[in-house]
């Protein structure tokens, strides 16, 4: 019983969801609107969970003395953020905006900005001519890199074109192979759950 | 509209009787510009569908329909008996390795499901059904296995999941529910904290397997500076490249959906995998019928859809 109502219950919300997808009657647009907000609903009270389940975890290994500094920051994080949006509002000259502003989303930003040198270490490991294959995969990187500037049609009137082939033909089908693979994938996947093959998420078998 | 227009609030007693000329005129202007409006209201609105289904996906139904029917016949097939062969999968292979390696080093595991997915998504129940098996070994191995998401609920199914591998393996007593845990819905928030975890405690395996996004290569390379064993798998085809890249094994498009069967030689997944091969030949052949059948007749448009 414990694992049968789960697995009945996910039976019928798949073939719900599968079936609602092939009609536009305001029923089936009803039921739809209907689980995804009970979904929402769900969400938001297991992100209360995720956060105390945060505070407890970083409290108990600033008891333990590890990583103290940063488990302090992020905890002032959980706790200022919201007290600023309660006592002053989220309107645009609020204090919750202006922490918001100048300093989470530089903060974000900096760690995104962390990828363009990321990019330029991967590729200098990625595009080393090894081999046949890896010298092939250089020659069609560079001639990439090259085509996508304005300095290509200076170049050669052939760049962008060889560039466009590139990416439109030789690329494309690869990644579609892989596409139609991920799909079939995901496919079989969700037909395994909804019959309840698969049962790794109910703790297994 | 206001009551006021056809009440006569001196003389409310005159409404139960019989009317004046100028409270009739009242009246009927009055329900003349209600039933005007319902009409300007109705005419904006758009005219509803109201049919059961909807023609326009007839090619799907078709389609989902014969790939549910492969599927359960394949399952069919391999319950009488018949046994198929699913090629070495060197990604899957590796998570002995890369347990094993953990555990000599005495360094822990760190296995992130990425920021970009929920617990609907495929490629999570597929990175799941990965962390049973990695839980079960490292619960035998008594290896530390650090989980950090971005999301609540996967948090709650990770833990059981995890805890279920412990159990299995014989050794509830090592599962540390503490190494589950949610850091934050924000994406690069979520980057800083594993990229900060990789650089301070060192793990010596790292599983990048889910739904990532821009994060992916920071996680990876963060990892790879480190010198951690790696294995990534996902469904976004952009981040792949960043993958086979930075990472020491890639799982590549189905593989990451044929790992539940792999490692678990459970055969109805292992038959469901199979079929994913008869669809994906079938579709193959369609995708030849039709580059002949465009080829001899260019205005043909029976093959799209």
């Amino acid at each position: 019983m414990q694992q049968r109502l789960p697995v009945l219950i996910c039976f019928v919300a798949g073939i719900l969801m599968f079936l609602q997808y092939f009609s536009r009657h305001p029923v089936a647009r009803t039921v739809f609107v209907s689980i995804n907000d009970y979904w929402q609903i769900i969400f938001a009270f297991t992100l209360l969970v995720g956060v105390a389940a945060f505070g407890k975890s970083n409290l108990r290994q600033i008891g333990r003395g590890i990583d103290t500094p940063y488990r302090f920051i992020a905890l002032s994080g959980l706790v200022i953020m919201p007290v600023l949006a309660i006592i002053g509002g989220i309107k645009i000259d609020s204090p919750f905006q202006w922490a918001f502003e100048y300093m989470l989303a530089p903060m974000q930003a900096t760690v995104f900005s962390l990828l363009a040198f990321f990019v330029a270490s991967a590729s200098y490991r990625g595009f080393r001519a090894r081999n046949l294959q890896a010298a092939v995969l250089l020659g069609a990187a560079l001639i990439v890199l090259i085509g996508r500037v304005p300095i290509s049609e200076m170049i050669s009137d052939s760049f962008p074109k060889v560039t466009f082939w590139i990416q439109n033909y030789p690329s494309m089908s690869a990644r579609r192979g892989i596409l139609i693979g991920i799909g079939l994938g995901s496919m079989t996947t969700a037909l395994r759950v909804i019959l309840g093959i698969e049962r790794t998420y109910l703790r297994g078998e | 509209m206001s009551s006021k227009l056809f009440v006569d609030s001196e003389r409310p007693a005159r409404l139960y009787g019989i009317m004046s000329f100028r409270q009739t005129r009242r009246l009927l202007i009055s329900l003349l510009l209600i039933f005007s409006a319902s009409i300007g209201h109705a005419s904006n609105q758009e005219p509803v569908d109201t049919a059961w289904f909807d023609t326009g996906t007839l090619p799907t139904l078709i389609l989902s329909l014969a790939a549910i029917f492969i599927v359960l016949y394949s399952i069919r097939t391999i319950k009488a008996g018949r046994e198929f062969f699913i090629r070495e999968i060197p990604g899957l292979k590796a998570v002995e390795e890369a347990v094993g390696r953990a555990t000599e080093m005495g360094a822990p595991i760190l296995y992130t499901p990425g920021w970009g997915g929920d617990i609907q998504r495929p490629t999570t129940i597929a990175s799941m059904n990965i962390l049973s098996t990695v839980a079960e070994k490292t619960a035998r191995y008594d290896c530390r296995l650090i989980y950090p998401t971005h999301d609540p609920v996967i948090m709650a199914v990770a833990q059981e999941v995890v805890r279920e591998g412990y159990a299995s393996a014989g050794y509830p007593d090592r599962y540390r529910a503490d190494d589950i845990f949610y850091i934050s819905s924000s994406q690069f928030g979520y980057a800083a904290a594993v990229d900060g975890f990789i650089s301070r405690d060192r793990p010596a395996s790292v599983f990048l397997l889910g739904t990532f996004e821009a994060e992916s290569l920071i996680l990876a390379e963060t990892a790879n500076s480190i010198g951690a064993i790696q294995i990534a798998g996902t469904d976004s085809t952009i981040q792949l490249a960043f993958f086979i890249v930075a990472c020491d094994y890639t799982l590549i498009g189905e593989e990451l959906f044929a790992a539940s069967g792999y490692l678990s030689q459970n055969n109805m997944i292992l038959s469901s995998v199979k079929a994913q091969d008869v669809l994906k030949i079938l579709i193959g052949l369609f995708i030849v019928i039709a580059i002949i059948w465009a080829t001899i007749d260019p205005s043909s448009t029976w093959w799209r859809f």
